[in-house]
C-alpha cells in the first residue's frame, strides 16, 4: 500500500463496505499510522445496495477520518437500471462496471486498491498484485507483467492506470480470523438474525424495501440468516444460520460445504462470466 | 502493521501458529499437474461442493477423463486454457491442514513458459517436479530443476506420477530416483525426495498407498507438511529499504518499510548505505504501539534518535554488515518479453524500492537450459537465461541473491512501454566500480565552453535514410562556423568508416554504433563544442540513452521527418533501390522499424521548408535558447 501512495499520483481505496474492504482498510490505517492513508475511499453506488451497508459505510468514513467519494451511473439512474427488469448480468454492467470505469476517469484515479482475493474465483487466481489497466480500463489476461518477489512493476503512460490487490493471498477463513483477532467493525448483515426473506430459485432474498416485486400472493417470512458476502440485496442469497458471533462465524466456514459466491447471482450467469466481466473492467 | 500481516503478503502465521509453505509445481502438461493440485485442494476439504458441481459439468464438454470427475478443471482457470487443454499463466491457491497453510504457484511447463516459472519461483519455498513414471527424467525435468535453484530454491520434489500406469513398479521408480538423484548431486540442494504417487487415483498424495507397498517414505502432504524449509532470513544482517517517510506533523519522522532480512531491536545503531550517515533507532512504531524488535518479512515504521537524510530508496543496515553498494555488478538475467535484450540498452532497474537506469555491458555468456552449458551470445530471447555484467546509472545496496532473495533480486522495466522485461538475480559486485574513481580535472566543461563563448550541446538529427539529414547538418555547420562558433560534425556514414567500422547492421550493431557515437559527442560537450550527430538512430531507446549522457538541455533532438515515399522518391544513394530489391537487410524503413520522436525539440519539415530555411530554423532555435553567447 505504501509503495502505491509513494509512486502514484492520484490512488484511491475502492470502498465496497463487505468485509474484505473493512480488512483492506484497517490494513491502511495500520500502514500508515500515526498519518492518514493519503488518499479517499471510492464506493459504488448502484442505488440497491442494502441499507445497512449504507449506514455503515457513512458511519466508517467519518470513524476513519477519510474523505469518501460516492458515485452512482447517472445514466443508469436515469434509465431506472434495476436487477429485476434488465437481467442481473446488464444491471451489474452498467451500475457496476460503467459506474466504476466513470468514477475512475472523472477524478483521474490512476491507482485504485481493490479488496479481491484469488480464492475467490478461478480467473481470480490469476490475477497480479498489481494489475495493469489500459487507457479503456481493460484487462488482458494474456499479457499480464510478471511479478517477482515483491519487487512491482508501478509504471504506467498517462490516462492508464493500475489496480491493486493487497488482500491477493489472503483466504475467506484468513479474513474472518483476522477480523476476530483485531476487532474489526463489520456490516451487522454479517451475524445471524430473523430478517424478512422470499425464495427465489432456491436462494433466499431479503425484502430489504418495497422496491422488492413479490409474487401475487408471496409474502416475506422472518427466517434466522445471515449473510456470507455482501453485494447488492436482490442479487445476494442469504444463507440460514445462527451464526451470531464471529467464533460461530469461524466454525462455519471451517465446516462450510458451498463457497462464498454462490449466493452471488451474477456469477452463475454463465461459465467463466468473472472472466469476461474483468476484461470489461469489472474488479 | 503488526506480526499478522504484511503489505501485499499474506497473513504470515496464523492465530493458531500455523507455519506458511510456499511452493510451485512444474511439470509438462500431459503430466498430471493440475489434476495434483485440483486433488491435493479436494482431498484438504478446500473444493466446495458448488464448484465441484461446476466442474462436475464442466468435465462433460472439457475433460479428459471419461465419466471421472477432472480434477484438473478445478485448477485451470482461464477460459482459453480451458479451450487449449493448457495452463497459460501463473495461478496461485490456497489450502491448509491442521499442521500448515500452503500457497501454490502453478506454472505451466511447455518450453516457452519460462519465465512464469520464475516468477512463480521467486517467492517459493519448495519446488514439485512432476513427471511421468512412464517417461521418466526429460530434458524439461531438468530445466525446471535448474531454474529452481537459480531462483534459490533449497528444496526439491521429485513427483514421479502415473504410478498405476506402470503396474506399481518399484523398479521403474527406483530407475528414475537414481537419475533424478544424479543429476541434482552437487547442486547443493537442502532436501531432495522423490515420491511414487497417482494424482488422479489419490495414491501417497495424502495417505500412504497400500499399492506400493515397497516405498516407505512420507507421502506428498506428509511431506509437505514436515519439511523443515525456515533457512531463517531473520538470522542474515537486518536490511530495510524505505519505501515512504512518514511525516504526519513536524513533529514526527519516520522511515516506513519491509524488513527484507535479519532484525532490529529499538537502540541499534544503523546506517544510511549510500550517505554512510550513522543514527540509531529510537522507536519501532506501529499502530498498536510500539515494539522492541521487528524481523524480516514484517511491515514497520522506524524513527532515529539523531536525524538523518534518508528518504525512499534508500537501504537501511547495521554499520558493521552493511550491503555492497556499487553501479556495477554481475547478474544472472532472466529475459521475459519477446523484445530481445541488447547489451546497451538503457533499461530502467528497480531493486528494493529503488529505480535507477541500468545497460547490460556484457553477456558474458547465455546458459542453455537444456544441457546447462555455457554459450556465447550478444543478445537474449524471450526465455533465454544469461550471466551479465549489468552498468547502473548511481550505485545502489544489494547482497548477493544466494544471501538475501529480497536485496539481491531486481526487475528491468522498458523505459517506453513500461512492461517487465527481465528478472534478475545479482552474483556479485565488480571491483573495477569500486576501484576506477572519476579523476578529478582543474580544467572542466565550464571553462573550456567560457573560452569560447558559447554553451555547448548536441544538436542530435534523427530520420530515416535520404530525409535529409545530413544536408541540413552540414548547412547548419556552416552558418555557425561563419559565426566563428566551435563546432563538430558526427555523421553516420563517416564514422562507420572509422570509430565502428566494426559493426554491422543487426540491432544488437545499430545499438552499439549509436553508444559509441553517443559517448563520444558527450566528450566532445566536453570540450564545449556544439556537436552535430546526423544518424538515422531508429531507436527511441537510444536516442534516450544519449539524452541522458549530458546535463538537461544540452540535447537538442531534430525531427528531420520526410515520409518514406519521399525519401525513396528521392533515394540519393540508390539504397532504396537497392533495398527493395532485397540486396540491403535490415533497412529502416522497409524491413527494420523507424520509432519517431514523441517529443523533439525541433521537427522539420523538408517537403514544406527548404534545407536552407530549415538550417536558418535551427540557428535561430540555439539562438533562442542562449546557447549562442
Amino acid at each position: 500500500m505504501r509503495e502505491v501512495a509513494a509512486e502514484f499520483r492520484n490512488p484511491v481505496m475502492l470502498y465496497s463496505i463487505g468485509k474484505d474492504s473493512s480488512v483492506m482498510l484497517h490494513l491502511a490505517m495500520k500502514a500508515f499510522y500515526p498519518a492518514s492513508p493519503p488518499f479517499p475511499l471510492l464506493h459504488i453506488d448502484t442505488t440497491w445496495k442494502f441499507r445497512e451497508m449504507i449506514r455503515f459505510r457513512d458511519d466508517t468514513a467519518r470513524r476513519v477520518g477519510m474523505r469518501l467519494i460516492v458515485h452512482t451511473n447517472p445514466d443508469g439512474l436515469a434509465r431506472n437500471v434495476n436487477p429485476f427488469e434488465h437481467g442481473s448480468s446488464y444491471y451489474t454492467n452498467v451500475m457496476k462496471t460503467e459506474a466504476l470505469k466513470q468514477a475512475l476517469t472523472l477524478h483521474g484515479f490512476d491507482a485504485a486498491f481493490g479488496g479481491a482475493r484469488r480464492d475467490e474465483e478461478a480467473s481470480r487466481a490469476k490475477e497480479r498484485v498489481f494489475s495493469f489497466r489500459s487507457a479503456s480500463h481493460g484487462w488482458d489476461p494474456k499479457n499480464q507483467r510478471p511479478e517477482l518477489w515483491h519487487l512491482y512493476n508501478t509504471r504506467i503512460a498517462p490516462g492508464e492506470s493500475i489496480r491493486v490487490f493487497p488482500l491477493s493471498n489472503w483466504t475467506e477463513l484468513d479474513i474472518w480470523e483476522y477480523i476476530r483477532a483485531e476487532g474489526i467493525p463489520i456490516v451487522p448483515l454479517y451475524f445471524a438474525a430473523e430478517r424478512p426473506v422470499v425464495e427465489r430459485d432456491g436462494m433466499l432474498i431479503m425484502a430489504d424495501d418495497e422496491r422488492l416485486p413479490l409474487a401475487p400472493g408471496q409474502s416475506p417470512e422472518m427466517r434466522l440468516v445471515r449473510f456470507r458476502t455482501l453485494g447488492c440485496y436482490p442479487l445476494t442469497a442469504a444463507a440460514e444460520s445462527s451464526a451470531a458471533s464471529l467464533e460461530e462465524i469461524v466454525r462455519e466456514i471451517m465446516e462450510a460445504r458451498r463457497s462464498e459466491r454462490s449466493g452471488r447471482l451474477i456469477d452463475h450467469d454463465e461459465q467463466a462470466s468473472m472472466e469476461r466481466k474483468k476484461r470489461e473492467g469489472y474488479f | 502493521m503488526t506480526a499478522l500481516a504484511t503489505a501485499a503478503g499474506a497473513p504470515a502465521a496464523d492465530i493458531a501458529g500455523r507455519g506458511l509453505l510456499r511452493f510451485l509445481t512444474c511439470g509438462s502438461v500431459d503430466d498430471g499437474k493440475s489434476t495434483l493440485i485440483g486433488r491435493l485442494l479436494y482431498e484438504t476439504q478446500v473444493v466446495f461442493d458448488d464448484h465441484i458441481d461446476a466442474v462436475t459439468r464442466a468435465s462433460r464438454r472439457h475433460g479428459t477423463t471419461g465419466e471421472d470427475v477432472d480434477l484438473a478443471l478445478l485448477v485451470d482457470g482461464l477460459e482459453a486454457e480451458r479451450e487449449q487443454g493448457i495452463t497459460i499463466d501463473v495461478a496461485y491457491r490456497y489450502f491448509a491442514t491442521a499442521r500448515r497453510k500452503f500457497i501454490v504457484a502453478d506454472t505451466p511447463g511447455h518450453e516457452q513458459y519460462t519465465r512464469n516459472m520464475a516468477t512463480g519461483a521467486s517467492t517459493a519455498d519448495l519446488a514439485i517436479l512432476l513427471v511421468d513414471a512412464r517417461k521418466g527424467v526429460l530434458i524439461q525435468t531438468k530445466r525446471h530443476a535448474y531454474i529452481a535453484k537459480l531462483l534459490g530454491i533449497r528444496h526439491l520434489v521429485l513427483a514421479v506420477n502415473k504410478i498405476d500406469l506402470v503396474g506399481f513398479d518399484a523398479g521403474r521408480f527406483a530407475e528414475i530416483e537414481a537419475e533424478f538423484r544424479a543429476f541434482v548431486a552437487g547442486w547443493d540442494f537442502a532436501t531432495a525426495v522423490a515420491i511414487p504417487l497417482s494424482a488422479r487415483f489419490g495414491d501417497n498424495l495424502v495417505a500412504p498407498s497400500p499399492r506400493v507397498p515397497w516405498y516407505d517414505g512420507p507421502t506428498l502432504l506428509q511431506h509437505l507438511e514436515t519439511v523443515e524449509v525456515d533457512e531463517d532470513i531473520t538470522a542474515q544482517p537486518f536490511r530495510m529499504a524505505v519505501q515512504w517517510v512518514n511525516r504526519p506533523n513536524l513533529d514526527f519522522r519516520g522511515l516506513s518499510g519491509s524488513v527484507a532480512g535479519g532484525r532490529v531491536r529499538s537502540g541499534d545503531p544503523i546506517v544510511v548505505t549510500a550517505s554512510g550517515q550513522a543514527t540509531r533507532v529510537a522507536r519501532i512504531v506501529t499502530a498498536d504501539g510500539d515494539i522492541e524488535e521487528a524481523e524480516a518479512g514484517q511491515a514497520v515504521t522506524l524513527t532515529c534518535a539523531e536525524e538523518v537524510d534518508a528518504s525512499r530508496g534508500d537501504v537501511l543496515a547495521p554499520p558493521d554488515a552493511r550491503p555492497e553498494f556499487s553501479d556495477q555488478f554481475a547478474a544472472h538475467l532472466i529475459w521475459m518479453h519477446e523484445t530481445p535484450l541488447f547489451p546497451g540498452r538503457p533499461y530502467l532497474l528497480k531493486a528494493g524500492t529503488r529505480s535507477v537506469t541500468a545497460t547490460v555491458s556484457e553477456i558474458k555468456h547465455r546458459v542453455d537450459v537444456n544441457s546447462l552449458s555455457h554459450l556465447a551470445a550478444k543478445e537474449l530471447q524471450l526465455n533465454e537465461i544469461g550471466f551479465c555484467n549489468l552498468s547502473l546509472s548511481a550505485p545502489i545496496a544489494f547482497d548477493p541473491y544466494s544471501a538475501n532473495r529480497e536485496t539481491g533480486g531486481f526487475i528491468l522495466i522498458d523505459r517506453l512501454t513500461n512492461a517487465t522485461v527481465g528478472a534478475g538475480m545479482i552474483e556479485f559486485g565488480l571491483r573495477r566500480a569500486t576501484n576506477i574513481h572519476w579523476q578529478a580535472l582543474d580544467v572542466d566543461k565550464a571553462a573550456r565552453a567560457r573560452l569560447k563563448e558559447q554553451r555547448p550541446a548536441i544538436l542530435w538529427f534523427t530520420g530515416l535514410s535520404g530525409a535529409g539529414k545530413s544536408t541540413i547538418a552540414n548547412l547548419v555547420e556552416r552558418k555557425l562556423l561563419a559565426e566563428g562558433r566551435h563546432t563538430y560534425l558526427l555523421d553516420g556514414d563517416n564514422v562507420r568508416h572509422g570509430l565502428n567500422r566494426d559493426l554491422g547492421f543487426t540491432e544488437t550493431d545499430r545499438i552499439e554504433n549509436i553508444r559509441r557515437v553517443a559517448e563520444t559527442a558527450k566528450l566532445f560537450v566536453d570540450a564545449g563544442l556544439l556537436v552535430l550527430v546526423s544518424f538515422i538512430s531508429p531507436f527511441r531507446a537510444e536516442r534516450q540513452m544519449a539524452r541522458d549522457l549530458v546535463e538537461a538541455g544540452e540535447f537538442i533532438e531534430i525531427f528531420v521527418d520526410t515520409t518514406i515515399d519521399e525519401c525513396r522518391r528521392r533515394d540519393p544513394k540508390g539504397l532504396y533501390a537497392k533495398a527493395d530489391r532485397g540486396q540491403i537487410k535490415n533497412f529502416t524503413g522497409i524491413d527494420s522499424p523507424y520509432e519517431p520522436p514523441e517529443r523533439p525539440e525541433l521537427r522539420l519539415d523538408t517537403v514544406q521548408q527548404t534545407p536552407e530555411a530549415s538550417a536558418e530554423a535551427i540557428v535561430r532555435h540555439l539562438r533562442d535558447r542562449g546557447l549562442l553567447g
